[in-house]
């Protein structure tokens, strides 16, 4: 049933204009300042789980650490029961409805046409983990900081954005055999 | 009534994570429609075939930044109590170039990996893993990083207050460099599709 439901359509809908888009995701993000006084964020929410599976396994070890401990409050409610957990939780939610109705969803794997799949697979947990440690340098995410704290004029942020477009940029000829 | 709403007692914490739950189905919902979820458009942008990621990120923040401005302007909103990430500039710079890196490595942001997986792309939940082991690691390195984590701290600051000039200024001047940003990515990717 559910894979007859997400069976990709003949022709997948096109994409959005990405000024409507962006427009569409400037309101949510203004409407979340308005009624939450915070932004959006993606990271922190990972960085929850993590937290919370490192308290439940080894709690003496947890409670040590100053980093996990920012993530795991007095210990009154459950760490999982926070405004970003919930936010990702919606993402996955949006995400999974929006490629449903375009005729996107679908097990797949994105890769350039050059390289296999294990190797996709490999870059893509590489990344992930490289992408982890600057995350948390900086304090938070394509989210967390540069939609953020880029519409607040945070200066911290707009270093932070500046930087990764830079490292991409800088890293894109290294790696073109990935993606072209 | 006065923003924001909860930090000001309108609305209590059970609301606040229903409407999380609500702002992130947008978030998630926008990133999808536009082709976000998808590792080879995100790359493009690195190779000047597809702009997207720019052009939608930096409307997103112009749009917010706007409409944050007259929020403010009007006292709907207390701009002063909006929760501000301190800034450290050196872990910030260095944490930037570390995940740009990742970024093109990996093919996702964090937001856009958990899109990705949601429409089906295993490369997405790999790199979702990915991304929760170095969290993992970062933790369990914390000790060792604590040190540069907080270097060259300068507070809660913001443009209008790092170049004492007035926000409305500020707010012209970026959505001015926005625009000339959207102009030039026009160009570049007329450029490259007409090429191949």
């Amino acid at each position: 049933m559910l894979s007859s439901f997400i069976l990709k359509k003949e022709h997948p809908a096109p994409y959005w204009n990405p000024y409507v888009c962006g427009i569409g995701l400037g309101l949510v993000l203004l409407l979340t300042f308005l009624v939450m006084g915070r932004g959006i964020g993606a990271s922190g929410a990972m960085t929850s789980v993590v937290a919370s599976g490192v308290n439940s396994v080894a709690e003496s070890h947890a409670q040590a650490n100053d980093f996990y401990k920012g993530y795991l409050g007095d210990g009154t409610v459950s760490p999982l029961k926070d405004w970003l957990v919930f936010e990702v939780l919606g993402v996955l939610i949006g995400g999974f409805i929006s490629g449903i109705l375009a005729g996107r969803t679908k097990v797949k794997v994105e890769k350039g046409s050059s390289i296999s799949t294990k190797t996709r697979f490999f870059f893509a947990f590489t990344g992930g983990i490289i992408m982890a440690f600057g995350t948390k340098l900086a304090r938070g995410c394509t989210s967390g900081q540069a939609l953020t704290g880029g519409a607040l004029m945070n200066v911290g942020s707009w270093i932070f954005m500046i930087s990764l477009f830079a490292g991409a940029y800088a890293m894109a000829w290294f790696v073109r055999r990935l993606w072209i | 009534m006065n923003g924001p709403f909860y930090i000001n007692g309108w609305i209590g914490d059970e609301a606040s994570l229903i409407f999380a739950l609500v702002i992130g189905i947008a978030f998630g919902f926008f990133l999808e429609r536009a082709g976000l979820g998808n590792a080879k458009k995100l790359a493009a942008q690195f190779y000047g075939t597809d702009l997207t990621v720019f052009k939608m990120m930096f409307t997103a923040i112009i749009t917010a930044m706007i409409g944050l401005f007259w929020l403010n302007h009007f006292e709907i909103l207390q701009l002063e109590l909006v929760y501000l990430t301190p800034t450290y500039v050196v872990p910030q710079l260095v944490g930037g170039l570390i995940f740009g890196v990742g970024f093109i490595i990996g093919g996702y942001c964090p937001g856009t990996s958990c899109v990705a997986g949601a429409t089906g792309s295993l490369d997405g939940w790999t790199n979702v893993l990915g991304m929760l082991t170095g969290i993992l690691l970062f933790g369990e390195l914390y000790p060792a990083v604590e040190g540069f984590y907080n270097a060259t701290p300068i507070g809660n600051i913001t443009f209008t207050k790092y170049f004492n000039l007035p926000s409305g200024i500020l707010v012209f001047i970026l959505v001015m460099t926005a625009l000339a940003g959207f102009w030039v990515s026009e160009k570049i990717e007329s450029k490259t599709t007409t090429k191949s």
